[in-house]
């Protein structure tokens, strides 16, 4: 046993993993500055994970995760802007663990731009399941990332802002933080419209479209649906896209 | 490298907190799980995924235990023996793939596909003697890997390998034997 070297070749065998290794099985967390008070940040290799709101962070990320949760240095490149100015498109999110639809769906909210909503019909309907409204409603109540992946933007076609992560009041608050008209499109609910057209254009939109919001009244027209707005000779907007809302087409 | 004393830490920062625990569990054990993982498998990317996924299992497992389990916890063993089975239930399904058979025999053979000299060229692993040691049928491999690579003692090995300890000796003075033969003495 003393100097057999067929043993000292195979004690030499042994090696270091990689340095990388441990971020491949753990997430980090960060706490971070948020629009509605302190964030938790958890985030894998893959990208930003989880987002959390006060206490039990650490017990619901386990819980619904399984990965160990260890401090981060530092936020990963990107969070602090993104939730800054509410424009997350570029940030990298670790989606793993969600379903082909609750993937589908988050992935379509994340097109909807900061001051501007949709309805809940309009994501069942890009997804290619205009039925699913209620499907929708829970995915996005299990959306892992709220506020990068922006779930507070849709809502109820009538205006009412719904059910949210954070709560409805939360909801309510970062949406007109964020400009988006909610008044306006109560208002114009209350009078059964959920589309404005303008005939200068010749384009239909939803009312918070950046599009719509620059139609001067002397060229509005108001359409509770997309066929009447159709029949009255408007295309669909190619920025908001209404024409994906399939109960109204 | 004795027993209790150096694992004694470990178990305390799990039992002090789970996450920051697995931390110190990762670094106690990260070079012995990975060099085993390496040198059964052969292959760099392997081992990475072998590992990744043994301390993805520990610690989902180790949230699940009180605190009396995992004081009573042989940290080392308990996941080598994760490593394991997941080692196992892999290069099954890899060997496997009609129907598997569930009587889960032994393979005494090494891989005929594979020659001394295929195996040498294979140097994905940088060293000819890990080349050699895809060569030894899989008990042997396992049970000189744990002796000699990671310097295990050999009751240890038996309870990772769930084997009596005449047996592990066996496996291990067998599997020199042929690597000797195959030349990995030089």
């Amino acid at each position: 046993m003393t100097h057999d070297p067929l043993l000292t070749g195979l004690a030499a065998l042994a090696a270091d993993p990689p340095e990388g290794l441990l971020d491949r099985i753990a997430a980090r967390w960060v706490a971070v500055p948020g629009p509605i008070g302190e964030l938790r940040v958890a985030f894998t290799d893959q990208g930003v994970a989880y987002v959390h709101v006060g206490d039990g962070f650490a017990p619901a990320f386990r819980e619904r995760f399984g990965r160990p949760l260890l401090a981060a240095a530092r936020p990963p490149a990107g969070l602090l802007p993104a939730l800054r100015t509410g424009r997350a498109a570029g940030l990298r999110l670790d989606l793993r663990g969600m379903s082909d639809f609750q993937r589908e769906v988050l992935e379509t909210v994340r097109t909807i731009p900061r001051g501007e909503v949709r309805p809940y019909s309009w994501i069942a309907a890009n997804v290619g399941r205009p039925k699913a409204v209620r499907a929708v409603g829970t995915a996005l109540g299990r959306n892992p990332v709220p506020l990068l992946i922006p779930c507070h933007r849709v809502i109820r076609s009538d205006g009412v802002v719904g059910d949210y992560v954070f709560g409805p009041a939360a909801k309510e608050r970062l949406l007109l933080a964020e400009g988006a008209d909610l008044g306006r499109v109560r208002e114009l609910a209350g009078e059964r419209v959920f589309y404005l057209a303008s005939d200068t254009t010749g384009v239909v939109c939803f009312p918070t479209c950046h599009n719509a919001r620059r139609i001067t009244p002397a060229h509005r027209h108001g359409f509770r649906d997309l066929a009447q707005a159709r029949a009255a000779g408007y295309r669909p907007c190619r920025t908001c896209r209404p024409a994906q809302t399939g109960a109204t087409a | 490298m004795s027993g209790i004393d150096c694992l004694d830490p470990v178990r305390k920062a799990l039992l002090d907190d789970l996450d920051e625990g697995f931390a110190e569990f990762y670094g106690a054990y990260r070079g012995l799980v990975f060099s085993t993982a390496l040198r059964l498998s052969g292959r760099w990317a392997d081992a990475e995924d072998l590992t990744a996924e043994a301390f993805l299992r520990a610690y989902r497992a180790l949230a699940g235990y009180d605190r009396d389990r995992i004081a009573e916890l042989q940290p080392r063993a308990w996941v080598m023996t994760i490593l394991m089975n997941i080692w196992r239930n892999c290069a099954r399904a890899k060997s496997r793939k009609p129907p598997p058979d569930l009587r889960d025999e032994p393979i005494d053979e090494a891989d005929p596909g594979e020659d001394v000299e295929e195996a040498a060229v294979r140097r994905e692993t940088g060293d000819e003697l890990a080349g050699l040691l895809s060569l030894l049928p899989d008990e042997q491999r396992a049970a000189v890997v744990l002796r000699h690579v990671v310097d295990l003692p050999v009751s240890e090995i038996a309870t990772v390998l769930k084997i009596p300890q005449g047996t592990v000796k066996s496996h291990v003075s067998r599997g020199l034997k042929r690597l000797r033969a195959l030349g990995g003495a030089r």
